[in-house]
């Protein structure tokens, strides 16, 4: 690199410059606020692994950019100099030095990712140990769901029940352990809403979970792909087809918030939301009692956002589940959707 | 495969290049066809990819209702395999300037293809299930079908060259890239029905 | 021994004018530097249509309600952009284009090795742009790019099976023409050019074409096992007949993440043309640069499962390939600290591939950072399938290749056509350009990290302000393509007739005529000087007359 000729010591200036270089990482490291709240143990150590990310970013996003526009000024070519600039081909210590700084933070990182991936609980998955002999069938009590599926494939609960095993998704952290959780509800994604199933066997569109309390969501996925998104709680995981995936995750306050489906699943994919709700434990169990006898929900809350363009069948679908009503008696409501 | 790489085998006057200003280069027609085949291999790869898989994830293999016939299609190897050495003959013959023996053992390479591809069909007839059974119908008709695929255009390519050569002194002892090239492909499908076999018959039996 | 034989891949070099007429650019032509443009013509204008999506869909976006747009139309808008803006724009335009028109040049041949091959290659793209048509006529592919079964094996059949068969096309089109830009690099390179001495674009397309070899077929059996599921009752991906969606993830992505390479590798190689063309200064790290985009292609097949991170991958997958995406970080940092370095201590040029080159540079740095975060497992989990993942695709795809191929543009059009472009509409373009890419795909960031998903006509209505403020940005955008339209068509026409080495490069496509006779050179051109060479012309390798000569040359066109 040209050396510098200022008065200036280039000492100095560097000192001054990396000084300056890293108080600004470090706070816009500390307080970009890109992230929304953090309502999960989770979200904690996502966001402290991102604003790791985006300090060193920080660092070396300035350093470059900076390198550039101060070559642009500096290095422009000055009025009538045709000549071409002093050859200097390369410098080997430097080339080695600039691949071995990001070989290293990108060991860093990797390092470092695997243990926020770690303490999510990413490895363990319930049976991400077991035999991988299963496939089709699953183990969650919504035999003979009717949807607003328009797929022309069978119902998957019509396979024959085999031995559950997930495999995929976010388990049990290491503080947890071998523990099971306080609460599993089962997931079910369809086109354009989830349905959630309480161990009680009541069936909701929205999700209550006591806060505090350690929750295991058995997902799955009528007809096609989705993607159960909790954004607050920085988790996701695929709703696959003939799979079942999981995730689990302790809420650490009260409040709603929403719940997105992140992966294309049809023309109304945009409105494919809904909530969950996190509730002081008393709150919880009494809105369990109130919904346990007759296992209809409060109905008008949403299930998903509802715009205007929804037909009938759409808005009806994911209640159909809920007051019994066999898909055939919405099917006439169905437009000719893939016309 | 063996270096026939010289500017002769391609065929043009060489003084009536130069008067025309154009150099001529070697002919890079082998190399070609062999990383196009190359890269025709790894289509083939994801397809054995994707069949393994299935297999390891699923339970009885195949499942049942689509068990597979072992007799016919070990025949139809055992052609298709021993065509690989009829169709070197073939490429014996012309690198001697034998035409008439080229043709011959090419025309009973096409034939030995012919009778496979008969084999397949009938196969195919009598199989009892066809390609929306299940996974592994599925894999079985595409895969096979894929490869029976290139067994007809293998076969048409050698009817081109044979319906080539009738022209004197088309193909020679140096010019003959297009028999050649044939021959390789033949290879490479051979080698392809080789994998499938193992693939698709052989491992349905443990 | 009369006869010549007609193959469909021997070099022929059949009788031909004096020069190409116009309309010699319309039908089979087995000149290369005819099919670059063709390819360059044919992909511009599918870039067009595919921005206009674009601005259609910014337009739905504008409010969060579904008001503009059908939600159908929507998601086959979205489709067609990404397999537009991919397949037959930036992958024809970088590779076929300029691959095609500069590689033969740059080696010194007179054409590629297989010239009705790559003819052949050219027009497999005209029928997959009328399987795109139907398709679009149909209603359209609505699965995303991707076409993720089961929701491709649903949604509007016979608009997909068309989109399908649209990319086999093109997908046959990239090997044949890989393979040969493979073997003319390796053969045809003229003799006294050592290894050392090919253009750094050479070497990146090296590693593309050996990329595109390894991955395209694999694409190719996935959508081959599509449609079969969609249109023969196999049950590949169908879950109830002992099928798995996952498979298909796996096989599609096998290639469509070293696709992100295909599309990025030709402009790494651009860049080092023109940053040290313009900077009158040696590209700093020859070696490491060109080592550095095999390292790329090598690592990149082997990073694909980071598309797959929420999906059905169990926890060793998601671990080995956060290594190895973050792995990749580090030749592509290698490039970029290069070209800096390259920069400083030059005496740049602001020309507006230069201008282009270094918009690049500046967003790459971004795109490239975002990349590195979105590699990590742990972090891809919140940010996958979100607006964050929007913005960094299109910070390395728009700033990245869109603004490398303006650069290109700009830098060969005098070669190509033989006349200047008009600098002050050039400078107008990227300022706009800059501004505009700038502003639509910077706040997607916020967007994603905040929960916005991608691929949605409807939206939470917290998310409408900065929505609104990519719709502008994107309107910008669409503005920003006039000066350059009027600046191409009317530079072509009727601009200044272009010297033979306006920039005074060294590479060779320099040294023949602007535009380049018809096959290349009047003689085998010598080379004398390591391809960026500048600041030593009066250092001599081999030949003293030859240098001379050149000098004479150079210094000539330099007054």
């Amino acid at each position: 690199m040209a050396k510098e000729k200022e008065t200036v010591p280039v000492a100095l200036v560097t000192l001054t410059i990396g000084i300056l270089v890293a108080i600004i990482s470090f706070w816009y490291g500390r307080d970009n606020g890109l992230l929304p709240e953090q309502v999960s143990q989770q979200a904690p150590l996502v966001d402290n692994f991102f604003r790791v990310m985006v300090t060193v970013g920080t660092a070396l996003f300035l350093l470059v950019e900076g390198a550039i526009v101060f070559a642009l000024f500096k290095f422009r070519r000055r009025p009538d100099d045709d000549t071409d600039a002093p050859p200097i081909k390369g410098n080997f210590s430097l080339e080695v030095f600039w691949t071995a700084i990001p070989a290293v933070i990108v060991i860093g990182l990797g390092i470092y990712s695997v243990d926020v991936y770690n303490r999510m609980g990413g490895f363990d998955t319930v049976g991400s140990t077991a035999v991988a002999h299963h496939h089709g069938g699953h183990a969650t009590q919504l035999a003979s769901l009717p949807g607003s599926s328009d797929v022309g494939a069978p119902l998957l609960s019509a396979a024959a029940p085999q031995q559950v095993a997930f495999k995929y998704g976010l388990g049990a952290t290491p503080a947890e352990g071998q523990a099971s959780p306080f609460l599993e509800i089962a997931v079910k994604g369809l086109q354009y809403a989830w349905l959630f199933t309480y161990p009680n066997g009541m069936v909701t569109g929205e999700l209550h979970v006591p806060v505090g309390e350690d929750v295991r969501l058995n997902i799955t996925a009528q007809d096609v792909l989705h993607s159960f998104w909790l954004p607050e709680f920085r988790i996701k995981q695929d709703a696959i087809p003939g799979e079942t995936t999981e995730l689990r995750f302790t809420p650490t306050k009260t409040g709603t918030y929403p719940v997105v489906c992140a992966e294309l699943c049809g023309a109304y994919h945009g409105s494919m939301r809904s909530q969950i709700i996190i509730q002081e434990p008393d709150e919880y169990e009494q809105w369990v009692a109130e919904n346990q006898p007759v296992a209809v929900t409060t109905g008008t809350d949403t299930v998903a956002l509802h715009p205007s363009e929804r037909s009938d069948a759409d808005f009806l679908a994911p209640y159909a589940a809920e007051w019994g009503i066999d898909a055939a008696a919405i099917a006439p409501l169905q437009p000719e959707r893939h016309a | 495969m063996q270096g026939t790489l010289d500017t002769a085998s391609n065929g043009r006057n060489p003084a009536t290049n130069a008067a025309m200003g154009h150099a001529e280069h070697e002919d890079y027609r082998l190399l070609g066809l062999m990383t196009f085949l190359f890269s025709e291999s790894l289509m083939f790869g994801g397809l054995f990819a994707v069949y393994l898989v299935y297999r390891s994830s699923n339970g009885a293999w195949p499942p049942a209702g689509t068990e597979v016939e072992l007799l016919l299609p070990a025949i139809n190897t055992v052609i298709l395999v021993s065509s690989s050495f009829v169709i070197h003959r073939g490429d014996s013959a012309i690198k001697k300037g034998d035409v008439g023996g080229m043709r011959f053992w090419y025309l009973a390479t096409a034939l030995m293809g012919i009778v496979f591809l008969g084999g397949q069909v009938y196969e195919y007839l009598n199989l009892g299930y066809g390609l929306g059974k299940n996974v592994f119908s599925s894999c079985f008709y595409v895969m096979t079908g894929f490869h029976g695929l290139h067994v007809l255009v293998g076969v048409l390519l050698m009817l081109g060259v044979i319906w080539r050569s009738r022209r004197e002194g088309h193909y020679n002892a140096e010019k003959h890239t297009g028999v050649e090239m044939t021959e390789i492909y033949w290879h490479f499908v051979d080698i392809i029905w080789i994998v499938l076999f193992a693939l698709l018959y052989i491992l349905t039996l443990f | 021994m009369t006869q010549a034989q007609i193959s469909m891949d021997a070099v022929s070099h059949t009788e031909h004018p004096e020069a190409w007429k116009w309309y010699h650019y319309f039908w089979y032509n087995t000149d290369h530097k005819v099919i670059g443009i063709q390819y360059l013509v044919f992909s511009f204008i599918a870039y067009l249509i595919a921005g206009v999506m674009a601005l259609f869909m910014r337009a739905e976006l504008y409010t969060p309600n579904s008001d503009v747009l059908d939600p159908n139309l929507y998601n086959a808008l979205l489709t067609n952009h990404g397999t537009m803006m991919i397949f037959f724009w930036v992958v024809p335009a970088a590779i076929g284009g300029f691959g095609n028109y500069l590689v033969p040049l740059m080696i010194g041949a007179k054409d590629m090795a297989f010239p009705n091959l790559n003819a052949i290659a050219f027009w497999l793209n005209p029928p997959a742009a009328l399987m795109l048509t139907i398709s679009l006529w149909f209603g359209g592919a609505q699965s995303g790019w991707t076409a993720y079964p089961p929701l491709s094996l649903v949604t509007n059949n016979l608009g997909q099976s068309f989109w399908a068969l649209a990319i086999l096309l093109v997908g046959t089109s990239s090997i044949l023409g890989a393979l040969n830009f493979l073997i003319t690099i390796y053969k045809l390179k003229i003799p006294n050019m050592r290894w050392d001495q090919l253009p750094l674009f050479c070497w990146a397309m090296v590693a593309t074409s050996a990329l595109a070899l390894f991955s395209t077929p694999v694409l190719a059996a996935g959508l081959i096992l599509l449609l079969f599921d969609i249109n023969f009752g196999t049950g590949f991906f169908r879950p109830e007949m002992g099928g798995n969606v996952v498979i298909y993830q796996h096989l599609f992505w096998f290639y469509s993440h070293p696709a992100v390479y295909l599309m990025i590798l030709p402009i790494f190689g651009i860049m080092s043309e023109v940053i040290s063309t313009h900077a009158r200064k040696p590209i700093f790290g020859y070696k490491a640069i060109a080592y550095s985009s095999l390292a790329i292609c090598f690592v990149g097949l082997f990073v694909w499962v980071h598309h797959m991170f929420t999906s059905g991958t169990p926890p060793w997958m998601r671990m080995f390939f956060t290594i190895s995406t973050l792995i990749v970080a580090v030749p592509t940092g290698v490039k970029i600290f290069g070209w800096v370095a390259t920069l400083w201590g030059g005496k740049i040029r602001f020309t507006t591939p230069m201008l282009f080159a270094v918009g690049l540079l500046a967003m790459f740095v971004l795109g490239g950072l975002s990349g590195v975060t979105l590699g990590t497992a742990p972090f891809d989990i919140h940010v996958h399938d979100t607006y964050y993942v929007v913005a960094h695709f299109h910070y390395v795809l728009f700033g990245g290749s869109v603004f490398g191929l303006y650069a290109a543009i700009y830098h060969w059009f005098p070669k190509m056509t033989g006349r200047m472009y008009n600098e002050p509409l050039g400078k107008a373009h990227f300022i706009l350009t800059f501004i505009g890419t700038n502003l639509t795909f910077l706040p997607m960031h916020e967007l994603g990290l905040q929960g916005m998903p991608r691929r949605i006509a409807m939206y939470d209505p917290q998310f409408e302000a900065i929505n609104q403020l990519c719709t502008y940005g994107s309107m910008l955008l669409g503005v920003s393509i006039l000066p350059f339209l009027i600046n191409a068509i009317w530079s072509w026409g009727w601009g200044p007739k272009a010297e033979r080495n306006p920039w005074r490069s060294l590479t060779l496509e320099w040294q023949t005529a602007s535009p380049p006779i018809i096959e290349n050179f009047p003689e085998d051109p010598i080379v004398w000087a390591g391809p960026y060479d500048y600041g030593i012309d009066t250092e001599a390798d081999e030949d003293d007359t030859t240098v001379e000569d050149m000098l004479a040359e150079v210094g000539a066109e330099a007054r």
